[in-house]
């Protein structure tokens, strides 16, 4: 009985107590007509050396790639240090520290965390986290609507700039509740928000404007524009940004005149793995004019009967275990345990670590696009500046190109043909810190390699746009 | 001391970034930062040992029993947490093809089979973050199709009032009214208030059970005939599992859609809090409007299924696929348990409640539903220590950190006066059990004779009781020099 105690004796001492008979006896509130027989399609169990093997075979399987490949998930290094502490029982094993007398290590790190992230999106304050930054962006747009009394409207301009799933994930969770969600279009030559399509709704009443940035193409957008923009006509303005970015751009609190109002994003790259897309962590700040408007936990310093120092959840009567159907949203369990390793990343990376990162990014990147971009075969499709991520076009049909660099272990990048057929046989490609010289070298070899063949094959080429 | 305190100007970890700052001269001056952010300048070793210090300051399963009734605070096999972080797990980018992640995708597949054999469900989802995210999916799916039937009249969702707070947060998100039903003496619906509040505007009810009482729901079948015959569907909330695993499924109950966390049941740690996990079963009439992306198998190959198989699905709730190493972590621990250890889940957490609940009451507690079965877990009630000395539920609670035991949930569910909810789960000793009762008898006779040490207490604590009006009129959210 793997993982139960209990001993034959205790059992008949235990059954004693209660004065019943046997186990089964427990459960005769049950009609009997619902009872159930056998779990026949759950396998037999396993010692832990077989399902070690059965684990490692499976990871073993799915290869590693070099990878070059961000939308919305990056490869970035993780210190020793992280999950080393983040896995220790103490951490790992903790509930949501409603006991606050004996979950202040909790309670004291999410206090550093909402600092960290004050500190790195500019703005005042900020929550102990979100699901993950798409739905995180929804959580912003339902906040925006409550918090933005000059707007009656519940219409929210979303450019298409913003990562095609987050845009998805946004609609499901906002759709029932009356929430429009306009589209805005993109420049075909920048890749950014083209602040000329904004005027069709100047004197209109919008609720917020969307912003992410660096945009989905790894563009950077005319932030400070955008955000006086929408600021004059009464709108709100929610960034959605890049942890690492920030650390070198300037951060949301930043933009414009008075600075973005909130700022939502994933939080991955801070210390988490891409583990196949989750567990990751949204994050969410706003100016402090905004906070009781603010989805899920957040934590306060107060002092305990003796005066000591100690750290609680607050503001707790915006959350549905005490407002229920008036709460502002119905999150409960958040991403506690990132929001660990993130901290102790931060922590361990600190302004000059996180920026080093973020320059590397961006150098890497450049190397990576000139090195792609060599070849006859492929162009960028953006003129406008980019942080760690580039749209590229190949004159080739796609499917062909990526399937033998899988078959090398290369993960080449993002095929944007899904969400932008506009663009063509286009890839979104990436490269972090992690990526050396040789690494982009194995690239553009295969690359190279995979190019020579399919011309030489007489497949056709398309010419290079001017 | 915080981070932030052990900051020196000038130091960092130097192991853990670039050497150098890299060349960005081509980014125009006008996007940088001006200012750096204030983050801790600190060494490796400050980091280690803060942290490791800050942890030191928390209860958590591997250091206390910690009782928490619905919470489901069970042994968290490290094998899980191993296994699920080996190397090939972590390096797969959520985008790359699924030839580059069968491993992956198979243990994602297998655990929706396991699921569906649990609950006995037609399909199951996995991408909901979170229990809350999973009754989010329920609702979304009973209004959608509502929606897809042309039955837009339907507005409200009954609820009935000792359900978690989630549950009537959860049906306003998806734009319903909430209509609360009260609970009977004995723990159950009141089936005449039910009964009024059905009708054509009805969407759907939301029920727990075994209920947030900790008892069994038993005219269940009765409840669901009642719903359905009015044309609405019934919501599992069905967040712990941990009493009815292989002894009763909720799909043979009749219920549409369920949500279940694994963080309770499938013993997934609850870090502090989260991440969850709060995967979505249904029912045949359900499945077209699956949120997506679901793992699909043909026989050879594991896939996603993708709108272009489910056109009328709501949709996709996060940018990925959900918390898929949570996923990873409840699929090693059922392959653990196999079908004889899941049987025996429900047998050993059933049996430790049971006994715990009838230790207290031998020991003078007052249980709240006298006469009922414990599931797994029980209330109870200190109304009678609040009226005759004073104390209440939460002195009871402080006072037992001070014993090195987590306290058990308090206050909650709100229709029980001064209650404590106590869960034991299956994988506690008998000494530890008997351990808890030698406290809590020790504690009620301090309640009468010398209750300033429950009125003050933690006294063992890093900290004492904090003043949470404090917190929240002087806001302090975030700490500067």
């Amino acid at each position: 009985m793997p993982f139960i105690p209990h001993s034959e004796s205790d059992i008949r001492k235990m059954l004693a107590t209660i004065g019943v008979d046997n186990i089964e006896a427990l459960f005769d509130e049950i009609p009997a007509n619902l009872r159930m027989g056998k779990l026949s399609g759950v396998p037999e169990g396993l010692i832990e050396q077989d399902i070690a093997r059965l684990m490692m075979e499976r990871a073993e399987a799915d290869g590693r790639p070099l990878c070059f490949m961000g939308a919305g998930s990056y490869d970035h290094h993780i210190p020793a240090a992280v999950w080393e502490i983040t896995t220790r029982g103490e951490f790992y094993s903790a509930y949501t520290p409603y006991q606050a007398e004996a979950s202040q290590g909790t309670l004291q790190l999410i206090y550093e965390f909402q600092t960290m992230m004050a500190q790195l999106t500019g703005l005042d304050v900020s929550n102990a986290s979100l699901y993950d930054g798409a739905s995180g962006l929804a959580e912003a747009i339902l906040m925006a609507v409550r918090a933005n009394r000059k707007s009656k409207s519940h219409r929210i301009l979303m450019p298409v700039t913003v990562h095609p799933d987050y845009r998805r994930t946004a609609n499901t969770i906002v759709k029932n509740q009356n929430i429009e969600l306009l589209e805005v279009p993109y420049s075909p030559e920048g890749g950014h928000i083209l602040t000329d399509s904004l005027k069709a709704y100047e004197g209109e009443d919008i609720a917020a404007l969307v912003i992410q940035h660096p945009n989905f193409f790894g563009i950077l957008e005319d932030v400070d524009l955008l955000t006086d923009w929408a600021h004059q006509q009464g709108a709100l303005v929610i960034a959605v940004a890049n942890p690492i970015a920030m650390a070198l751009l300037k951060p949301p609190g930043a933009w414009g005149e008075s600075g973005a109002d909130i700022a939502c994003g994933e939080g991955q790259p801070l210390g988490v793995p891409m583990m196949g897309g989750g567990p990751y962590f949204g994050f969410m700040c706003c100016k402090k004019d905004y906070v009781r408007q603010m989805p899920g936990r957040i934590v306060g310093r107060t002092l305990d009967r003796d005066g000591r120092v100690g750290y609680t959840l607050t503001l707790q009567a915006r959350e549905q275990h005490i407002r229920r159907s008036k709460a502002t949203s119905n999150i409960c369990t958040n991403q506690g345990l990132l929001v660990t390793a993130a901290t102790i990343h931060m922590a361990l990376l600190g302004a000059e670590g996180l920026k080093r990162v973020a320059q590397a990014c961006h150098a890497n990147t450049r190397k990576l696009v000139a090195a792609l971009t060599a070849s006859d075969c492929v162009e960028t499709i953006f003129n406008r500046p980019y942080f760690h991520e580039a749209a590229l076009r190949i004159s080739l049909p796609l499917d062909n190109v990526l399937r033998p660099l899988h078959a090398q272990n290369i993960l080449p990048g993002y095929a944007l043909a899904k969400d932008y057929p506009e663009l063509g046989d286009a890839l979104l490609v990436c490269a972090t810190e992690l990526r050396s010289d040789a690494d982009i070298d194995t690239f553009a070899g295969h690359l190279g390699r995979v190019i020579e063949k399919q011309t030489a094959a007489g497949r056709p080429v398309k010419p290079k746009m001017a | 001391m915080l981070i932030f305190e052990h900051s020196h100007s000038g130091r960092r970890a130097q192991a853990q970034a670039p050497q150098s700052n890299a060349d960005v001269s081509d980014i125009p001056e006008d996007f940088l930062r001006a200012m750096p952010p204030g983050l801790p300048q600190v060494s490796e070793l400050q980091v280690v040992r803060h942290y490791t210090r800050l942890s030191q300051k928390n209860f958590s399963i591997d250091t206390q029993f910690y009782p928490l009734g619905s919470c489901t605070m069970k042994y968290n096999p490290r094998a899980c947490n191993t296994l699920a972080m080996l190397p090939g797990f972590l390096a797969r980018h959520p985008l790359a093809p699924v030839s580059m992640g069968q491993g992956f995708l198979a243990c994602l597949y297998e655990l929706q089979e396991m699921l569906k054999e649990v609950t006995g469900m037609k399909a199951v989802t996995l991408t909901p973050a979170a229990g809350a995210q999973g009754e989010f999916t329920g609702v979304a799916m009973i209004r959608a199709y509502h929606d897809a039937n042309g039955d837009t009249a339907r507005n409200e969702i009954l609820v009935p009032d000792a359900a978690h707070g989630t549950n009537p947060a959860t049906a306003v998100m998806c734009g319903y009214k909430v209509h609360e039903i009260p609970t009977d003496r004995q723990g159950d619906v009141d089936m005449e208030a039910l009964r009024i509040a059905v009708g054509p505007q009805t969407a759907g009810i939301m029920l727990t059970n075994p209920s947030t009482l900790g008892v069994f729901e038993r005219r269940i079948k009765e409840i669901a005939d009642l719903i359905h015959e009015a044309g609405g569907l019934l919501y599992y909330d069905g967040a712990n599992l941990n009493a009815i695993l292989g002894k009763v499924r909720p799909g043979d109950m009749g219920f549409d859609v369920i949500h279940m966390n694994l963080h309770k049941t499938f013993s997934t740690p609850h870090g502090g809090g989260g991440p969850g996990a709060g995967p979505v079963g249904v029912s045949k009439r359900l499945e077209p409007f699956m949120p997506l992306p679901i793992v699909g198998y043909d026989g050879n190959e594991y896939d996603w299924i993708t709108e272009d198989v489910r056109p009328q699905s709501i949709g996709r709730l996060s940018a990925f696929m959900g918390n898929a190493g949570v996923l990873m972590r409840a699929y090693i621990y059922g392959r653990m348990l196999g079908r004889e250890g899941m049987h025996r889940v429900a047998d050993f957490a059933t049996l430790n409640a049971n006994y715990l609940m009838a230790r207290l009451t031998e020991a003078g507690f007052d249980v709240a539903f006298p006469g009922r079965r414990a599931t797994h877990e029980f209330i109870i009630t200190l109304k009678r220590q609040d009226k005759e000395l004073g104390i209440t539920a939460m002195d009871f609670a402080k006072r037992l950190l001070d014993y090195n035991f987590h306290a058990p949930t308090t206050y909650f569910p709100l229709l029980v006066p001064e209650c404590l909810l106590i869960e034991p789960t299956e994988t506690e000793t008998k000494e530890e059990l008997d351990a808890f009762v030698e406290a809590m008898i020790k504690i009620k006779q301090e309640a009468e004779n010398s209750p300033e040490l429950l009125k003050e207490a933690p006294h063992t604590q890093p900290v004492r009781r904090l003043d949470e009006v404090r917190a929240a009129k002087q806001l302090d959210l975030t700490w500067s020099a």
